[in-house]
């Protein structure tokens, strides 16, 4: 494992990851399928759910729409990092993929390189929409301030790892390609509807807001309403503060245990 | 001579020099079932060696321990002077890998996929020659997810030789080819034998282990029944030939070991052409299936059904 790490650093296994992105990339954007899930769902749940409730969060001056851009922004990023890695990473071994792949030279690491360069160019895509159309049609207002903008680096950055890693991590056990999307929609739906994308998060009961809070989805949506709405609006969160500190603790949480699942369940062959 | 791989020759074992792979009881168990049961083979360096035997005969696991995509349980493996089971990337570059199922998911053509896997080789061949040699070069743009079954079995192949390996091995590399295919795929082996690169073939193709392989290994029960030459396997050089011809309407049917002689005293019968006269000799396939039948009747069964 240490040896994988340090083989990161090495020129080759960089310059393969990086060529290895682009191959990725080509296949996510030339797959209709996949680029419409990846991209134009966010997009049109955005569209659907900013228009359709329209009005102030009860008890704050936040309209509903600026909740859903933080919202989707969180989710879309877990999306791409979580599911679309995890069902794309079980159909590669049952095609076989992974077996030809670990038959060539390529350094193993930039396997994953490749993953992780190709989500985070999708996520960064991803989130600029969704900021622009948020801004254009939604009365967003960017983020002010160099620390808003960091917290947003670091919770998007915490927040894709976690994803990424945790997408490998289920990807690799998942034993039949055909019921991924199940494995990983179930989970995912039910936390987006736990930690406040779709509903508020201040419509929630509150134990089930406590067990989202075990979970990334809570505290990666919880970092991007921190980013975009103002400091008011943490009277509603649970707590009633931001708690960017414990966010930043589960996510690095998450990103270790991730990390940990990968190194135990990925393997390259089929059997 | 019957047996002549394994060698008797241990002073060479470094498996670097004329031995591009060296087997020395080989064994590896799943569950209850052993796949391979004390195999020991060598190959030598320009050799192509087909590996025969009835599906579950321990073909594929011994090919892919070899390439180090599975682990034995028990034995020493050499393969370019290396353990697989340690393979590094430097030792994957020589090595070439064509495995038994070929499905492309994704959404490269397949000069982009050739390409790209080629970038992985320091010594690589070009693209287009690579194309070219697999008879790809018309569908060079298309997606490979989009390519026949034939033709994605020829890409894998392409994937397999583009980094100019010094070994390649190839798990049944010809099923779902058609007749021609098969043919200008046999060219294609032939002209990376005469680069002298090694090759290790599974095959359930007995003509396809005539006209490609230097010498066969029949394998049955995970175990090696005999090296030897296409020739002379099952002790095909010394059997008896059969002599057939029409005499009144009746075909007539002898067996001999001296079908010339045979024939000289037709021919005197007759005085001239003999009636539907035939010289034959037992095929691989005949041999083949003499010796699996001996050893294992019901794979035989199971073999000619399938």
């Amino acid at each position: 494992m240490s040896a994988a790490i340090a083989s990161l650093f090495d020129a080759r296994t960089l310059s393969i990851g990086r060529s290895r992105t682009i191959v990725e990339l080509k296949n996510l954007w030339r797959s209709h399928q996949q680029f419409g899930f990846t991209i134009l769902f966010p997009v049109m749940m955005l569209l659907l759910f900013a228009s359709i409730f329209s009005g102030r969060v009860e008890g704050t001056d936040v309209q509903m729409s600026q909740l859903y851009v933080a919202g989707i922004i969180g989710s879309s990023l877990m999306s791409t990092g979580f599911v679309a890695l995890a069902i794309g990473l079980s159909v590669e071994r049952e095609a076989g993929t992974l077996d030809r792949l670990a038959g060539t030279p390529m350094p193993k690491a930039s396997y994953f390189l490749g993953k992780v360069g190709m989500v985070l160019t999708t996520v960064a895509v991803q989130t600029v929409v969704l900021i622009a159309i948020g801004v254009v049609l939604f009365d967003l207002s960017l983020p002010t301030g160099i620390g808003r903008w960091a917290t947003f680096a670091w919770v998007f950055l915490l927040g894709v790892s976690a994803s990424a890693l945790l997408g490998i991590a289920v990807g690799g056990v998942i034993a039949d390609a055909k019921s991924a999307p199940a494995v990983v929609n179930l989970p995912f739906v039910a936390l987006q509807f736990i930690s406040g994308v779709w509903i508020g998060i201040n419509l929630l009961p509150a134990w089930l807001v406590r067990v989202s809070q075990v979970f990334p989805l809570h505290w990666i949506c919880r970092g991007m309403r921190s980013v975009f709405l103002p400091d008011s609006f943490a009277s509603v969160e649970a707590d009633g503060a931001w708690q960017l500190g414990l966010c930043a603790i589960v996510l690095g949480a998450w990103c270790i245990l991730g990390f940990v699942l990968c190194a135990r369940t990925f393997r390259w062959t089929r059997r | 001579m019957k047996h002549d791989a394994p060698d008797g020759h241990d002073g060479d074992d470094s498996g670097d020099g004329e031995v591009a792979i060296r087997l020395r009881g080989i064994r590896k168990r799943y569950g209850q079932l052993t796949a391979v049961d004390g195999v020991d083979l060598d190959v030598r360096r320009g050799e192509i060696l087909a590996v025969l035997g009835p599906n579950g005969a321990g073909k594929t696991t011994t090919v892919e321990i070899c390439e180090g995509h599975r682990h034995r349980d028990e034995g020493e493996v050499t393969v370019l002077g290396a353990d697989p089971a340690q393979a590094t990337d430097g030792w994957r570059e020589r090595v070439g890998i064509v495995l038994q199922t070929s499905l492309f998911t994704d959404e490269l053509t397949v000069r982009e996929t050739v390409d790209w896997f080629g970038s992985l080789y320091p010594r690589r061949r070009e693209t287009e020659e690579v194309l070219d040699s697999v008879g790809l070069t018309a569908q060079a743009q298309a997606k490979a997810r989009t390519l026949s079954g034939g033709q994605k079995r020829r890409l894998d192949v392409a994937i397999g030789v583009v980094g100019r390996p010094e070994l390649l091995f190839l798990d049944e590399p010809t099923t779902g080819f058609d007749p021609e295919a098969r043919r200008q795929f046999w060219g294609l082996i032939r002209r990376l034998r005469e680069d002298g690169t090694t090759i290790l073939l599974t095959t359930h193709y007995l003509d396809e282990a005539e006209a490609l392989a230097d010498r066969v290994a029949v394998l049955t029960c995970g175990r090696v029944l005999e090296v030897s030459t296409p020739a002379t396997l099952g002790g095909r050089a010394g059997a008896p030939a059969i002599v057939r011809w029409r005499d009144g309407g009746i075909l007539h049917e002898q067996q001999t070991t001296e079908p010339t002689a045979l024939v000289a005293q037709l021919s005197a019968r007759f005085d001239g052409e003999v009636p539907d006269l035939a010289v034959a000799r037992p095929s691989l396939e005949d041999v083949y299936l003499q010796m699996i039948g001996e050893q294992h009747p019901t794979a035989v069964r199971s073999e000619t059904a399938a």
